[in-house]
């Protein structure tokens, strides 16, 4: 199977601060990849590589066979990879419903300044679309409430949910869970995978959380000092010598031998 | 926009014009110079809905109006409809051209910047002989599609031409606002990372906003200099600007009809504070400038639709 995104050798210098090194990674369509790490190990310049935030210091990203390494965010988003924020970034004096007619109008108008000018806010099409995301991602209940008072799991919703305003073929949502009590973390987690799995998004998301990874990614990419060190399924991952040394630190082996997380993972 | 409020609109703007030859001309001539700068101040608040002020609008404003005057002078045109074509397309071109530097920008810059470029037309003007330097250049009467009127017929027949720009304007800047690029302002004001990550350039969109404001202020300032049969510096210096960011506070960004509510209130205040104390008019303008930002924060436009509101609310009741 050819890989839908595929990075090879990228890396990140600022000045003499390596942030990023030799990262090679497939990401084949349809799979959902938590990524982990200690906090500044490359995770979030990783993510903000490809989304276009960060300019690459060298090697290639593609999608779809082609090179999309260094496009500015905006045609990267048009090409069908999207993004949430670790601070949820939504517009704060919109309401919920408005947030998502924003999302979808901008998508529908094809993206182009004229297409904006010349297509409605708020149409039959823009606002089927806001109502099956509110719908899908469970926020019926804060539909006209205005972003600025939202709970902050609610806000995550909302951003996640305008980032798939587009339909893109993948997401990446940075520390989707950060900010939000330990009760409502999977809750959160269940409607946001609920939602894109029902959409055939393919995810990568940031996550300090081993219990969510473990729960939610069929592949973990561990980083540590800037590169992957460790790549596979959640349990080969996190039970890399090296991954448990620098990252989860806390995780217990058990007399059967199996892994089981510790809560303290946020080494 | 509503098919019934359309037909309103048509109607009270069809009234003026049917009320025009019963009203002393002084009036007509103070309404249509208002008109002119309604016409400005729509535009300033299509930037403003954005977050964007401009002190420098009477660059766009001070286009338009010596596009009428040099066309007439240099190319003997005089049709009205024609000459004000060319100052939108005029003022908006330069808009365009400038766009690529100012889009760049927002805030405290965006309006120093545009401020600026204005300055820099201004001291053009004041030292170019050919442009009339600082006595400006006098419009020729225009005509209207071969008709010439003259004395108190072409009065009216500007005051008509100006009700027309209007009506478009409205309708033009309504649409606007209801549209997707019009619509993102507020989001643009808000979080520019957000609208560039749903996949539209913020640059673009700024771009287009100074644009089409642009367009807007070279129809009033090609509305003006027809009005006044005269142009002159004065129309790109810094105090023009502030007049139209001044009315763009008394009429608040709420609704299109308030920019030519508070153009018209503006004038008129203007107009009783030289009567009043010609050495010192700016005390009193300046007062209600004060007044305004002290007691109706979100302009005179606000009043309207927190009535509107309010009668909405009794309705439901």
């Amino acid at each position: 199977m050819s890989a839908l995104l595929s990075v090879k050798g990228l890396e990140k210098t600022f000045g003499q601060v390596v942030a990023a090194r030799d990262i090679n990674v497939d990401v084949p369509q349809g799979q959902t990849i938590g990524i982990i790490g200690a906090n500044g190990a490359g995770k979030t310049t990783f993510v903000n590589m490809i989304t276009g935030h960060l300019t690459p210091s060298g090697g290639t990203i593609q999608f779809e066979g082609s090179d999309i390494t260094g496009l500015p965010s905006r045609k990267i988003m048009r090409l069908g990879i999207a993004r949430s924020f670790q601070v949820a970034q939504v517009f704060p004096t919109f309401s919920v419903f408005e947030n998502l007619c924003a999302a979808t109008a901008i998508a529908r108008s094809g993206s182009s300044v004229i297409g904006a000018a010349l297509s409605r806010f708020v149409s039959a099409g823009t606002s089927a679309d806001a109502e099956t995301a509110i719908s899908q991602f469970q926020i019926g209940q804060f539909r006209d409430a205005l972003a600025s008072t939202l709970p902050q799991g609610v806000r995550k919703l909302l951003d996640i949910a305008m980032a798939t305003a587009g339909n893109p073929r993948v997401l990446l949502l940075d520390e989707p869970t950060s900010g939000i009590s330990l009760e409502e973390k999977f809750g959160l987690m269940d409607v946001i995978m609920g939602a894109l799995k029902a959409r055939g998004t393919t995810i990568l998301f940031v996550e300090h959380d081993m219990e969510i990874v473990q729960r939610f990614a069929d592949r973990v990419l561990a980083f540590y000092d800037g590169t992957v060190i460790a790549d596979g399924s959640p349990a080969e991952a996190l039970g890399d010598e090296r991954v448990r040394e620098f990252i989860t630190g806390t995780l217990i082996r058990s007399k059967d031998g199996k892994l089981s997380a510790g809560r303290a993972s946020h080494a | 926009m509503t098919g019934l409020r359309i037909l309103l609109g048509a109607l009270i703007l069809g009234g003026l014009g049917a009320a025009a030859p019963f009203t002393p001309l002084w009036l007509i001539s103070l309404v249509t110079l208002a008109m002119s700068t309604g016409l400005v101040v729509c535009g300033l608040i299509i930037l403003w809905r954005g977050g964007l002020v401009p002190f420098g609008q009477a660059l766009f404003f001070a286009t338009g109006a010596y596009t009428v005057a040099l066309s007439g002078r240099w190319f003997g045109m005089t049709d009205a409809f024609l000459l004000v074509a060319l100052a939108v397309i005029m003022a908006a071109l330069v808009a365009f051209v400038v766009g690529f530097l100012l889009a760049q920008y927002r805030e405290i810059f965006f309006a120093m910047l545009s401020l600026a470029l204005s300055m820099i037309l201004y001291g053009v003007l004041v030292k170019s002989e050919t442009l009339g330097s600082t006595d400006g250049i006098n419009v020729a009467q225009a005509s209207f599609l071969g008709m010439k009127p003259r004395g108190p017929g072409y009065t009216f027949a500007l005051f008509w031409l100006a009700l027309g720009m209007v009506f478009s304007a409205w309708l033009g800047v309504s649409a606007y606002l209801n549209s997707v690029a019009g619509q993102l302002a507020g989001a643009i004001r808000d979080n520019e990372i957000r609208v560039e990550y749903l996949g539209i350039s913020v640059t673009n969109l700024v771009h287009l906003k100074l644009t089409i404001s642009a367009a807007l202020a070279g129809a009033g300032g090609g509305l003006a200099a027809l009005s006044i049969s005269h142009v002159d510096p004065q129309m790109a210096y810094w105090t023009t600007s502030g007049g139209f960011v001044f009315v763009t506070i008394l009429a608040g960004a709420a609704s299109v009809p308030a920019a030519f509510l508070g153009a018209l209130l503006f004038e008129i205040v203007r107009t009783i504070a030289v009567a009043l104390l010609p050495g010192g008019w700016q005390l009193i303008l300046g007062s209600v400038l004060l007044l305004t930002i002290l007691f109706v924060p979100e302009g005179l436009g606000s009043l309207m639709i927190r009535k509107r509101a309010a009668v909405a609310e009794k309705g439901a009741a």
